[in-house]
């Protein structure tokens, strides 16, 4: 009984389904003795040696024709190769433990890298108000101009959207009522206090917090971070200054744009449905609506801007120099920043639960 | 008699190719001027050429990375762009100068993609096709589990060129294979490319800088000067060669140290004079 291949055993022929498929059943109707013959084989590559190899059970068999020297060194090689990569460590439940306790011993240190951050940019401020001329000025107007003026278009439009939505479904409700002007006091209220700082920070976090991630983390990866350090600019000074201290001031900015969108969109909806009109609506506002509730929303966002922009850079600092750290850092600030801003938001609730209403 | 016939056949053919690129604040750059090259099957081309010369961007040309402002470009008997897509790791191998690892991937996952993503064989067999790979190259089976960012500059390389040849393709192209290696791994990986080039008769195309590496390796030397291949010869012929590039690249002090180190003949005559 004699074996004689044929065709192209190479990587890129036998890597299709089909072709191996094939293959496995040829291979299957050869009789352990066959004597081989390749010398028909049209050609054969590493893979397609080792596929020979490992039906011949890792030895030449008894009989074999190979007149070609090349093909016959290339089986050689093949046989020559170690057979098994040694054994992946097993987690066992001791180390599934430890990795538990790592895990905790990370999230605490990660606590107090923030905490140590925090600490920085207050010593950074104290150091730009002894010396304002000497601050990153440049940077900070360029974020300005990328964190603000950039978001001007999105934040009007989910602003303005929301207002008319919110609008029209109080609507409904309060016409059951005949309480058709309260809609007044329900759209400022919730806009102005809750609904316009807390959208814009959200906005802001996912579409401003994830730049400066990435960005500061584009920086380890490119060993710029590095480069500063070495170079004695100091990272905070120069990194998470400007950048907190640009989004404290946008955020304020964004937020009152993003509220007033939003009124815009409920006064244009409540014209419709309840047919209440601009005029009313904007003689009412003030009287409903206290001004401290403005300061408090103005407030608030300033200190939501500095946590995402904190938090951003906490996460870029923290980038590994790979692609897939990279990746996990700027979701994480995302996700952490949302949060933290939903959590400062209900802490803000609580605490100034007797101003403004 | 058949295997000097293939020797005569062309592995990539270049025709009347130009690059042009925008330059910053209008105009534009022309890179190469109806540059010809042809590459022949199963030799050790090395392309040299001063900074911004154009090196990488003929390298990627060839590669249909990039595609040319006009210009054909035959690759193995067909069009570039017919060398991209599945199955590409068969056709041509690339060694990137950084080594281009996937960073999320070990090393014997990063060698092993090519097969994984074309599907058909089984997982043991593309674990052990790439441990081949790994041992060809040097490396040892213990570092099969390592992460790039846990490997030293040598070693990157050697498991870029480990994933490059894992399809065994019959063409390699190499962009600065010895830049950032110390002496001593540039030396092996040298050594390592001069045996896998006669193991697996490969066709290699070489971007390098490196005198050394190249008076050690190459069978024919192309040189880019001028928007063009000025020669494509080998290397005692391109030293004779009068040109100022020429002259300038290889028979300067580092150009006569290398030619001492590897035992080539500088031509006779007088040296190149200063400050050309």
């Amino acid at each position: 009984m004699r074996a004689v291949p044929r065709g192209r055993w190479t990587a890129g022929h036998l890597a299709s389904r089909r072709a191996w498929r094939q293959l496995g059943k040829a291979l299957a109707d050869v009789a352990p003795d066959a004597a081989w013959d390749l010398n028909a084989l049209a050609e054969l590559d590493h893979v397609g040696a080792l596929v020979l190899w490992r039906h011949w059970g890792r030895q030449w068999p008894q009989r074999v024709s190979i007149s070609d020297a090349e093909r016959r060194a290339l089986i050689g090689r093949v046989a020559a190769a170690p057979e098994q990569a040694p054994e992946r460590r097993r987690a066992s439940a001791a180390q599934a433990l430890d990795s538990l306790g790592a895990h905790i011993v990370a999230v605490l240190g990660q606590m107090r890298d923030f905490t140590a951050l925090t600490g920085q940019l207050l010593l950074d401020l104290l150091q730009l108000l002894a010396r304002p001329a000497r601050g990153p000025w440049r940077d900070f107007s360029g974020h300005l101009y990328n964190i603000g003026a950039q978001a001007l278009a999105i934040t009007a439009l989910v602003g303005f959207l929301i207002g008319v939505v919110l609008a029209y479904l109080m609507s409904s409700v309060l016409r059951q009522f005949g309480a058709e002007t309260f809609i007044v006091n329900i759209l400022g209220l919730t806009l102005i206090r809750e609904l316009g700082p807390l959208l814009a920070a959200v906005l802001i976090a996912g579409r401003s917090g994830s730049t400066i991630t990435a960005q500061i983390g584009v920086m380890r990866v490119t060993e710029e971070l590095d480069a500063m350090r070495v170079l004695g600019i100091p990272l905070g000074f120069r990194l998470v200054l400007p950048r907190a201290l640009a989004l404290a001031i946008v955020m304020p900015l964004i937020a009152v744009w993003t509220t007033v969108a939003a009124l815009i969109g409920g006064i244009l909806a409540a014209n419709i449905t309840l047919g209440i009109g601009t005029g009313y609506f904007l003689e009412a506002l003030p009287r409903v609506v206290p001004v401290a509730n403005l300061m408090l929303a103005v407030g608030k966002s300033a200190v939501f801007g500095v946590f995402i922009a904190l938090i951003g850079c906490h996460f870029g600092l923290r980038v590994q120099p790979n692609t897939e750290s990279l990746g996990q850092g700027t979701t994480a600030s995302v996700v952490t920043s949302i949060t933290a801003v939903i959590l400062l938001d209900a802490l803000f609730a609580v605490v100034f639960k007797s101003v403004g209403l | 008699m058949a295997q000097a016939a293939r020797e005569q056949e062309a592995a990539i053919e270049v025709r009347g190719l130009w690059s042009i690129f925008p330059k910053p604040g209008g105009g534009e750059v022309v890179v190469h001027k109806d540059l010809d090259l042809t590459v022949r099957r199963g030799e050790l081309l090395t392309l040299v050429g001063g900074s911004g010369s154009g090196k990488t961007v003929l390298l990627r040309n060839m590669l249909g990375l990039d595609t040319p402002a006009r210009g054909s470009i035959q690759v193995l008997g067909r069009p570039v762009a017919a060398l991209s897509g599945p199955g590409a790791a068969a056709r041509v191998g690339m060694l990137f100068q950084q080594g281009a690892l996937f960073s999320a991937f070990s090393v014997l996952e990063n060698i092993a993609f090519p097969l994984r993503e074309m599907g058909g064989l089984p997982a043991a067999l593309q674990r052990e096709a790439a441990l081949l790979k790994l041992q060809m190259v040097g490396l040892a089976p213990d570092d099969a589990d390592k992460m790039p960012s846990e490997l030293s500059g040598g070693m990157v390389k050697r498991v870029a060129l480990a994933r490059a040849l894992i399809m065994d393709p019959p063409l390699l192209m190499l962009d600065e294979p010895t830049a950032g290696l110390d002496p001593g791994s540039a030396d092996a990986f040298v050594g390592l490319l001069q045996t896998l080039h006669r193991q697996l008769g490969l066709t290699v195309v070489m971007v390098t800088h490196d005198l050394e590496t190249l008076f050690a390796v190459a069978t024919r030397v192309a040189v880019l000067a001028e928007q063009r291949i000025v020669i494509v010869a080998p290397v005692p012929e391109v030293l004779a060669f009068e040109h100022p590039f020429v002259q300038q690249f290889f028979l300067g002090p580092r150009g006569r140290r290398a030619m001492e180190l590897t035992g080539v003949q500088a031509p006779a005559g007088p040296a190149p004079k200063q400050g050309q």
